[in-house]
Order: structure tokens, then C-alpha cells, then sequence
């Protein structure tokens, strides 16, 4: 697979690891936070942690986009499939996360719910189309890299009169995330997660430059990478964190040149900016209320918005009180520290967001690092 | 004077512009005729024609092995196959690869009202070269037809009965620490098929499914006598469900070397694009063997002798490890482990 593979060579990799092991200081360890679930996924997929030194951790943070919405947002979602008897069109993982009277979107559909799982909102435009006298919602989730597409289809929507489609928008925005992490009292006060650096999103800077996290390496002092997915750029990306922690430099550095600019894609942040505009505030599952972190449709646009068309009032709904997933998407703590996790939480039956989405950091870890778990508890045995 | 009762006129079956209606699972004349003019035609044999409620059949040699399998692929066609050779192969298989010498099948059809008597007759023909090929035969039969919307077109459901030599036991508690893991060929084919029909992804190479019966190569396999103790066929779930099944039934670990692992390069950018992983994906004419170590080698060049084995592999050892967990290495140079699929991923992919 050309263009692929390569970005994913032992040898390559092999490469890297002699260089980071022989850069890293050994009288002091070294915490990256990985913003993106995609990276997570990556680290966990590609055994990218065997090839780290024992003294440089990787800590998952928040950027899975179905692990950070709350359950009131999937509420509203199977509300409109089973009250108003829309068709809901969403991304598969969404299906899966848990709501509240023990229902998932899954469960909505097998009660009778008409709700499909499409690829691309294109798909939700095109079940509109294909049934005038149904209504169809596309429940929009997701970080600036599909915020540009959601714009599109509202605009195509518009253009061709579609009236009988909207969108539940769910859109959240990565920086705000970021400044919410810095901010917390764990971080700034307690030091109870030492953050050393950041490997910075990709697809996500793609569209929204490199620009936006200069303001944390000044501000915060906090070295940023901003690398692709494949395992070699997230390799070549703590190589470059741990040069700049060494060196006492904290800047933002593109590791991933071959599609991240600094201004990113203009004209997919014209688009985004036509359609949508600021929250004033939105919930997200672990972070709590976060003011300016997600966006909202335009009153131009009212008529595709599915909260303005359906009267929709958003009502929170707090997590399972044992389930720890708030503290893992901060960083505060690690999936094994959950008392849920792979006992009564599992892919199968997830208690919380980071257990259903492949992005999640406890999916990531049950399904491709638990073998992990076994050899320490057999060491300590 | 008594004359002779005029025989009634029967209007054939219209296999070009026909449609299946309620009346053809009624039990009437019309379901005699579906029969006779259509299913006997393509699939008729020594047993069918005995005509009664059951078939006498004669008893082959050692142990009876019998699977039942359900199709409900969508859709009915697709590249590389249709559910017609699909509900003979994956029934095929499943008593192959038990070691057993399949030898009758029954099918049980659920129709829906409407569908076109055309695609019926294709599957039916289609079905026959399987059943041909593989050397069974189709011994029993039903037919069920419900109404429009209650089915989606066509549900196969096949019975397959083999024999079993006696002295050969393959289960799949029966893999040892040292074992070698082998592979027939490349993983994700059929999964990927299906897929990129449905998606309507379009490649230089289009992907075909590799569903096909087994038993020939079964036969070469326990034929060159190495110590083989589990065969499966890793169809739903793919490699890495069939292979945590056999973890948990035999209680031990399984390192597989995941640059060992035959995939398309096809499949691979299909899955990619997908988001999926080609371990777990539906294979329909790919079977794994777990042998004795000193074994494998041999077992390896007999699969590869065969058509259907020339990309065989071996693709890792069974270890012992109390937590019965699937490891890999990765090409990349980490660990990770091999987990069962979550959720449904691909509905309706056989």
C-alpha cells in the first residue's frame, strides 16, 4: 500500500527508538499527552510504547469525539429517533455509547428507532432525498475535522431546498479542550498529571493550521508536536518533544509538514465560520462545562438546525458515579485505575465513552494492551 | 361412456419476467411446480426424486458430522460469488474442516413475495455447480415464502452431513503450547468483497470473494498425515475471533507475526479507507490449522500444493499463557494483542 507502509517500517521505527532512548535523560521521566484519539489508537494498534524507554509515558487525552459528548447529548439523539420518529442518521461509534433508562442508540434502533449508520453526512443528504416524507437528522459529532463537511451539507441542504433535513450539531473544538486540560487544578496547581508536551492533532490541524497551539507553548510553556497518525510520525514526534523538553524550549513544531500548514485550510474555515458560530458554553463528558468549546448553527440556518426545528432543551445527565472515564480523558488517571474496567465495563457492555469507541483510551487498552496487565499482576504474584 | 379427464393446462414458470407470489409456498399446485420446474431442475438428484417427507440415505463410513448454516448475505450477488455458492461453501467447510468427508447437504429457502423467479434460477444453478464441484449432494429441501417486507429477497439455510474416518479427532481444545499456527491463504477476501460492493469502492484490481469449498484441500491436508489438531474456517469475526475461540477452548495463548500474515495489498487499502482491520474480517474459503511444530513445514507444502492453499502460510505458535490471550507482533516492531471484534461491524456478511 504505497504512501502507507511506509510510515510504518520496523526498521524506520527501530531507527527512532535508538535515537530517543539515547536522547532521553535518565534522571527524570517524560509525560506526553497525546490530544487525539487517532493517536491513541496508533500508539496502541502499532505496540508504539515497547519501542519508548521505560521513563517516557504517553497519556491519552480527551480528542476521541465520541467519548467526550455527554450523555444528555445522545438523549436528545434517541429522543428525536423514538418521540419524533425521525430517521437519525450517525457515525457508527456512536450507536454504542451508553445513555441514560439503559439505552444506546442500538437499543433506540432494536425499539423500533429508525436510525442508520452512514459514512459521511453526504449519506445522510442522500436518505433525505430519497424519502421526501420522512424527516431526517444527521446527529454531527466531532472535533474540526468534520465540522467542514457538516457546513457543506447544510449549505447543499439549502441550495436544493431540502427541507426535510437538519442536523443535532455536536461539533467541539480541540484548542479550547487543550486550554481546559492546561487549566484544570490536576495540572496547574496539584501537578497530580505532569504534562511535559503534546503531540498536536492531524487531521484536525489540517484544516485548523498549526497557528492555534502557539499559545500554549507561550503561555503554558509546553513544547507541541503537531504529528500525523501513522505510528512513524508519533515515533518522530516524541523524539522531537523530548529534544525540545531537554533543550528547555517549548514551541510548536509540525511534524506532519506533508499536510499541516500554519494557517491550515482557509477555505474549509470560511465555510465553517458561514454556517456555524460559538456556544456560549457545552458540556463534555469528563471536562464538565466548557465556555467557547463547541460550535452551534447560525440563526441563517435555523431551519436545518434539528434544535430550533424540534424545540430541543438540553438536559445533563451525570455519568455512573463508579466509572472513572472524566479523570482518564483529563489525564488524571489511567484505564486500570478504573474499578469498572474490563469487570462490569467492557467493548461489549461499555459504562462509559472511553470504552466504546476504538479511539477511547480504555477500548484502546482492552482491546490491544491488556496482555500488559496480566504479565504485571503474574510479576507480582 | 367415461372418457378420459382432460389434463389441466399448467402455464410454465415465466423464469424471465416471473416473480415468486404467496401461492408458491402454499403447498399447491404452484409450489409443486416452483419445485419441479425450477429447484429439481437445477439441483434434482437420485435422493431428491424419491419424493417423500424425508430421504433414505445410505450411511457412509465412520462418525457422522453434521453444521447447519444460515445466509443472509447482502447483497444476493456479488463479486467473486453469489448466496447460492456461499450457502454450499460455508456449510461445506464447516464439516470439512472438522476432518470429515462431506457428502449431503439439505437447503431450507425463505422467499420473499416478489422476488424475481430470474435470480432464483441463477442461485439454484449457481448452488448446483457448488454442490457439483464440492462433490455433495443436495438431499432435502424446503420452501417458505413470506410476504413483501418481511424478508429481504432470499434466506438459505443449509444442513451439511459428512463423515468422520475413525482414529481422526480434530477439536479446537486440542491446541499445545509449541503448536504451530498456519493459514491457507490470504485473510479478509470476502468481508472486503462485500464491502467494497456496497460501498461501491472501486479498485484497479476489483476484490473478490474467496468463498469456495475446502474439502479438497482438507482432504490433501489429513492426507499427508502431520499431527494436525484443530482445523476451523475463520469466516464472521475473521482470524482473530476464530483463533480466540481456539485460545479459550484449549486453554493457551497464541504469538502470531503479523508481517507473516497473507493480505492483499487490495484489501489492506480497503480497510484502511474503512477504518477495519483485516484480522477481522469474513473469510469463505480460507481455513487456519494448528499442528505439531515439527509438522508444520510439511503441512505447509502440502496446503501449498493445493490451489487453494498456495498462499499459505505459518503465521505464529500457540504458547502457554493461563489468560488464553492472541498476541501479535507487530510489523512495526511493538506488541498488541489480537482481541475479539466488538460490536457488529459488518452485518449480513454471509
Amino acid at each position: 500500500m504505497k504512501y502507507v507502509t511506509e510510515f510504518r517500517d520496523g526498521g524506520v521505527a527501530q531507527g527512532l527508538a535508538r535515537a530517543i532512548a539515547a536522547e532521553v535523560r535518565p534522571d527524570r521521566r517524560y509525560n506526553f499527552m497525546e490530544f487525539c484519539g487517532g493517536h491513541t489508537h496508533a500508539i496502541s494498534r502499532y505496540g508504539v510504547p515497547d519501542l519508548l524507554p521505560p521513563n517516557v509515558r504517553m497519556i491519552h487525552g480527551p480528542g476521541c469525539p465520541v467519548c467526550v459528548l455527554p450523555i444528555g447529548r445522545i438523549d436528545l439523539a434517541i429522543r428525536l429517533a423514538l418521540d419524533n420518529g425521525v430517521i437519525l442518521c450517525t457515525y457508527a461509534d456512536t450507536l454504542r455509547v451508553p445513555a441514560s433508562d439503559g439505552l444506546s442508540l442500538m437499543r433506540a434502533k432494536a425499539r423500533g428507532g429508525d436510525i442508520r449508520m452512514v459514512y459521511a453526512v453526504t449519506d445522510a443528504l442522500k436518505i433525505a432525498r430519497d424519502h421526501p416524507e420522512r424527516e431526517v437528522v444527521f446527529f454531527a459529532i466531532g472535533f474540526e475535522t468534520t465540522t467542514p463537511p457538516t457546513a457543506v451539507a447544510i449549505k447543499l441542504a439549502r441550495d436544493q431546498g431540502l427541507g426535510n433535513f437538519s442536523v443535532l450539531c455536536c461539533h467541539v473544538l480541540t484548542p479550547s479542550a487543550i486550554m481546559n486540560i492546561l487549566e484544570s487544578p490536576e495540572v496547574r496547581d496539584l501537578g497530580v498529571v505532569p504534562l511535559d508536551g503534546f503531540i498536536g492533532p492531524a487531521h484536525v490541524s489540517t484544516v485548523i493550521g498549526s497557528r492555534p497551539y502557539a499559545f500554549f507553548a507561550e503561555e503554558y510553556r509546553k513544547p507541541v508536536v503537531i504529528a500525523g497518525f501513522e505510528p512513524l510520525d508519533v515515533m518522530q514526534a516524541i523524539l522531537m518533544l523530548v529534544r525540545q523538553v531537554n533543550d528547555g524550549r517549548a514551541v510548536v513544531e509540525n511534524e506532519f509538514t506533508r499536510a499541516v500548514t500554519e494557517q491550515g485550510n482557509e477555505k474549509a474555515q470560511d465555510l465553517v465560520s458561514e454556517v456555524f458560530e460559538l456556544r456560549r458554553s457545552f458540556e463534555w463528558r469528563g471536562l464538565g462545562e466548557v465556555p467557547y468549546s463547541a460550535l452551534r448553527i447560525r440563526e441563517g440556518f435555523a431551519a436545518f438546525d434539528a434544535e430550533r426545528r424540534y424545540g430541543l432543551a438540553y438536559k445533563p445527565v451525570p455519568d455512573n458515579k463508579a466509572c472513572d472515564c472524566g479523570a482518564i480523558l483529563r489525564g488524571v488517571k489511567g484505564p486500570t485505575d478504573c474499578k469498572l474496567f474490563g469487570t462490569v465495563c467492557t467493548p461489549e457492555n461499555p459504562m462509559g465513552s472511553c470504552m466504546v469507541s476504538s479511539e477511547g483510551a480504555c477500548a484502546a487498552h482492552y482491546t490491544y494492551g491488556r496482555y500488559k496487565d496480566a504479565s504485571v499482576l503474574e510479576a507480582g504474584a | 361412456m367415461p372418457g378420459h379427464v382432460k389434463k389441466g393446462y399448467a402455464r410454465p414458470l415465466d423464469l424471465k419476467q416471473g416473480r415468486v407470489d404467496m401461492s408458491h409456498g402454499g403447498g399447491g399446485r404452484a409450489m409443486v411446480q416452483l419445485i419441479t420446474d425450477l429447484f429439481a431442475k437445477y439441483l434434482g438428484n437420485e435422493y431428491l426424486a424419491q419424493g417423500n417427507d424425508g430421504t433414505c440415505l445410505p450411511a457412509g463410513a465412520g462418525r457422522l458430522v453434521v453444521s447447519t448454516d444460515s445466509h443472509v448475505v447482502s447483497p444476493l450477488f456479488f463479486p467473486g460469488g453469489d448466496i447460492g455458492c456461499l450457502s454450499v461453501h460455508g456449510t461445506v467447510n464447516d464439516v470439512a474442516v472438522m476432518g470429515a468427508r462431506p457428502l449431503y447437504l439439505t437447503a431450507g429457502f425463505i422467499l420473499e413475495e416478489g422476488f424475481p423467479l430470474a435470480d432464483l434460477a441463477r442461485i439454484c444453478e449457481s448452488m448446483a455447480r457448488a454442490a457439483s464441484d464440492a462433490g455433495v449432494k443436495l438431499v432435502a429441501g424446503d420452501t417458505k415464502v413470506v410476504e413483501q417486507g418481511k424478508g429481504d429477497g432470499l434466506f438459505i439455510t443449509t444442513t451439511g452431513i459428512g463423515f468422520l474416518p475413525e482414529g481422526l479427532s480434530l477439536s479446537g481444545d486440542q491446541a499445545l503450547p509449541g503448536d504451530a499456527v498456519l493459514v491457507s491463504g490470504t485473510l479478509g477476501d470476502h468481508g472486503m468483497a462485500i464491502m467494497s460492493k456496497r460501498e461501491n469502492l472501486s479498485f484497479d484490481a476489483p476484490i473478490l470473494s474467496d468463498t469456495a469449498a475446502l474439502n479438497g484441500l482438507t482432504e490433501a491436508m489429513l492426507a499427508s498425515v502431520a499431527a494436525i489438531r484443530v482445523m476451523r474456517d475463520p469466516t464472521r469475526g475473521g482470524l482473530a475471533a476464530t483463533l480466540n475461540e481456539i485460545a479459550h477452548q484449549s486453554g493457551v495463548g497464541i504469538h502470531l507475526e503479523e508481517s507473516a500474515i497473507p493480505v492483499r495489498p487490495e484489501v489492506e487499502a480497503a480497510c484502511e479507507l474503512l477504518g477495519l482491520d483485516p484480522l477481522n474480517i469474513a473469510n469463505e474459503g480460507k481455513l487456519i490449522a494448528i499442528c505439531a511444530a515439527e509438522d508444520a513445514q510439511r503441512l505447509l507444502a502440502t496446503m501449498r500444493a493445493h490451489p487453494l492453499g498456495a498462499q499459505a502460510a505459518v503465521i505464529g505458535q500457540v504458547v502457554a499463557d493461563p489468560n488464553a490471550f492472541v498476541q501479535m507482533r507487530t510489523q512495526f516492531g511493538g506488541r498488541r494483542m489480537v482481541d475479539w471484534l466488538s460490536g457488529e461491524q459488518l452485518p449480513r456478511i454471509c
